[in-house]
């Protein structure tokens, strides 16, 4: 996961993952995702291999890139703490645990804290609405989450 | 003998402590050197008891909970491997009030069986359904499914026996079977209860509805927000095709049928059936005008089923027990069961399945046992982010696609919400619109721009501007929303909205508002 790829080495990479993906009907959304999971993000010039290979356009791909929430153009902080923000967990407190959060990393949503240890993330629904509020940690999920929680949490991923 | 002891691995379970659980039992059965044996299930649904452990006696399963790591050797002191009394002890798991009072249909082997083993799942008469169905002819299959009157469980309530009927009738080389698992309402999780704790009934009922109108490839689409779900599914494909349930001549029968698992990628909009295939062709999740219908040209342009979960996971049952079986259960025009699940503010929440037709108040002050926080129940959004908020006096309604239509409301993915009397529905009611511009797809006015407006014509009633022509404005808006929208998400959107309007008006007084910073 280096932030500074060259052009061979950042088409070789890619190429392989669409390589991978050949077989596929309707390729493009699992290549994405295995692009995000190889660099953390969706690099720009990912965007213009994919088209090359999958005989689109470059607009194309970042149209398809551009339009759902999962996809970064940017590195996040090196763990990502997702926050539901939808209504189960809203009815148990959600709004003030996610202002919480905001004020402990001092960021708002979408932001990387200062030292680039957190990403925090809106999520909407994490089907764990019979144990709201709810939070992700990279993959941990966390069920009837509070401030004090949060902070174990936030503290967890920065040591 | 082996004693099994039962942790779930459903995410709702882990999400409260599950793995440390399982991992601690794991290190007492070693250390004791007892001959017992650590299984994986999904969750019974009662998130209140989770982490919940289950041990099999020989007087059948009793269930603990909820237990945390530091509970684990007090339960093997106190002698749980046979069913003795403990603090935590629930007794039968059977006859715990809140599963004794369901009829599971579609979640009967959920929380019961090891996931991912076809014995286990067959032990339960899994593959019966398919059995009888690769018997069939294809309109057989196709006419039982239709006369036990399975609707759509993903929210519209389409007859999936009218949909199948077309596929089957439609003529193509290669037709699809597409699997809606792209829950994303929030108060909803039988979805992924049913993909992490029984995904054999969702793979058996997609290769019945592909047998049944001749299509030999299915997709699951599901979230990307439920990594659990995808993995478990994933390697229950592989299993399947293992085992020769999926893949060349299934089963030894004429008939192939393979499938994969896809994800999502954080839109809420591909839970929309034309949405959600443009998304699986890889393209943006944008709405597709009707007609064409997808049952016509879907995939790819060729003929395609989409249907929800629920709705595939019900069909399995109907082809073992028979339509009549399933058609007596429910009333009115919403037949056989309804996986109904409480969440948000409420004592008990969880899965509850049961026939349609229980009122509201049953539901939630009876089964859900009122809030969480002890406070009174002031609102409940049944339907999810689209659905409206129901006040007490609505409580008698019953569950049934009708009666909640007739009340201005929806069944949707059968998700209740519950909101103590903290909740401001003025500000829910700007949720609703800020949330439809959020995950609007762009493709149509009315949802777009109207969404937008929406949440500013919220912020201007509570700030006293004019607050009474705002309010007839927030009206015609959602009018133009409603009939105007190509798909659910804006035509839906004013469900919330004025339902908080028409049921609680006192909220939408001028007054400082807590603007979410975005």
């Amino acid at each position: 996961m280096s932030l500074s790829v060259s052009t061979e080495e950042m088409s070789a990479r890619v190429g392989a993952i669409v390589d991978a993906c050949a077989e596929l009907e309707g390729p493009l959304l699992p290549i994405l995702h295995d692009v995000q999971k190889e660099f953390g993000f969706v690099p720009q010039p990912a965007l213009q291999i994919i088209a090359n290979r999958l005989n689109l356009s470059r607009a194309e791909v970042h149209g398809v890139a551009s339009f759902y929430h999962d996809f970064r153009e940017e590195h996040p902080g090196r763990h990502v703490l997702k926050i539901c923000r939808a209504e189960a967990c809203q009815s148990m407190g959600a709004d003030r645990v996610a202002d919480h959060a905001k004020r402990a990393l001092k960021v708002d949503w979408h932001e990387t804290t200062s030292d680039d240890a957190i990403t925090l993330e809106p999520v909407y629904c994490l089907g764990l609405c019979a144990c709201a509020p709810a939070a992700l940690m990279d993959e941990k999920l966390v069920g009837r989450v509070d401030e004090k929680r949060l902070d174990t949490l936030i503290k967890e991923a920065r040591s | 003998m082996t004693v099994k002891i039962y942790v779930p691995l459903d995410s709702g379970a882990i999400a409260l402590g599950a793995d440390d659980v399982a991992s601690t039992v794991s290190g007492e059965i070693a250390k004791r050197g007892l001959d017992a044996k650590l299984v994986r299930n999904g969750s019974r649904g009662m998130y209140w008891l989770e982490p919940m452990i289950e041990v099999e006696t020989a007087n059948g399963r009793f269930a603990y909970g909820p237990v945390t790591p530091d509970d684990v050797a007090s339960l093997f002191d106190a002698g749980f491997m046979t069913g003795a009394s403990h603090d935590l002890a629930l007794g039968a798991t059977e006859e715990i009030p809140f599963l004794k009072k369901q009829t599971r249909l579609t979640f009967a082997r959920c929380g019961i069986i090891d996931p991912l083993s076809v014995e286990d799942y067959r032990a339960y008469e899994g593959f019966a359904g398919l059995d009888k169905a690769l018997k069939m002819k294809p309109a057989e299959i196709v006419k039982q499914v239709t006369d036990s009157g399975l609707r759509g469980r993903g929210g519209a309530g389409f007859p999936t026996g009218v949909k199948w009927n077309t596929v089957l009738g439609a003529k193509a080389d290669q037709k699809y079977i597409v699997c809606n698992a792209d829950e994303g309402d929030s108060g909803t999780f039988a979805d992924r209860m049913i993909m992490e704790g029984e995904p054999f009934v969702l793979i058996e009922g997609m290769i019945i509805a592909g047998i049944a109108t001749g299509a030999t490839k299915g997709y699951l689409y599901t979230r990307s927000e439920y990594p659990d779900a995808i993995r478990i599914m994933e390697e229950a494909v592989k299993v399947a095709r293992a085992a020769g349930i999926l893949g060349k001549n299934i089963l030894g029968s004429e008939y192939d049928f393979d499938m994969e698992v896809r994800t999502g990628a954080g839109a809420y909009v591909c839970g929309e059936e034309t949405s959600l295939l443009n998304s699986l062709e890889g393209k943006r999740g944008i709405v597709r005008a009707k007609p064409p219908l997808p049952a016509l040209e879907g995939f790819l342009g060729r003929p395609t089923v989409v249907n929800n979960v629920l709705s595939l996971a019900s069909v399995p049952i109907i082809m073992d027990k028979g339509a009549e079986f399933y058609r007596d259960f429910g009333m009115g025009h919403s037949r056989g069961t309804i996986p109904i699940q409480l969440a948000g503010n409420i004592r008990h929440g969880g899965l509850f399945e049961t026939a349609f037709g229980l009122t509201l108040g049953e539901l939630v002050d009876d089964i859900g046992g009122g809030t969480a926080t002890g406070r009174p129940v002031r609102a409940v959004q049944v339907g999810g982010p689209l659905g409206a908020y129901f006040p007490r006096d609505l409580f008698d309604t019953p569950f049934d696609y009708e009666e909640f239509a007739k009340r201005d409301g929806l069944i949707g993915h059968a998700g209740i919400v519950v909101f103590d009397d903290t909740v401001d529905l003025m500000k829910q009611a700007r949720f609703a619109m800020e949330f439809c511009a959020i995950e609007s797809c762009g493709k149509c006015t009315p949802c777009r721009i109207g969404a937008v407006r929406g949440v500013e014509t919220v912020d201007k009633i509570a700030k006293g501007e004019e607050p009474e022509a705002q309010i007839e404005l927030l009206h015609d808006l959602c009018d133009t929303m409603k009939f105007g929208s190509l798909c659910a998400l804006g035509g839906f959107t004013p469900y919330p909205v004025l339902s908080a309007l028409t049921h609680f008006p006192e909220d939408f007084k001028p007054r400082a508002l807590d603007i979410a910073a975005e």
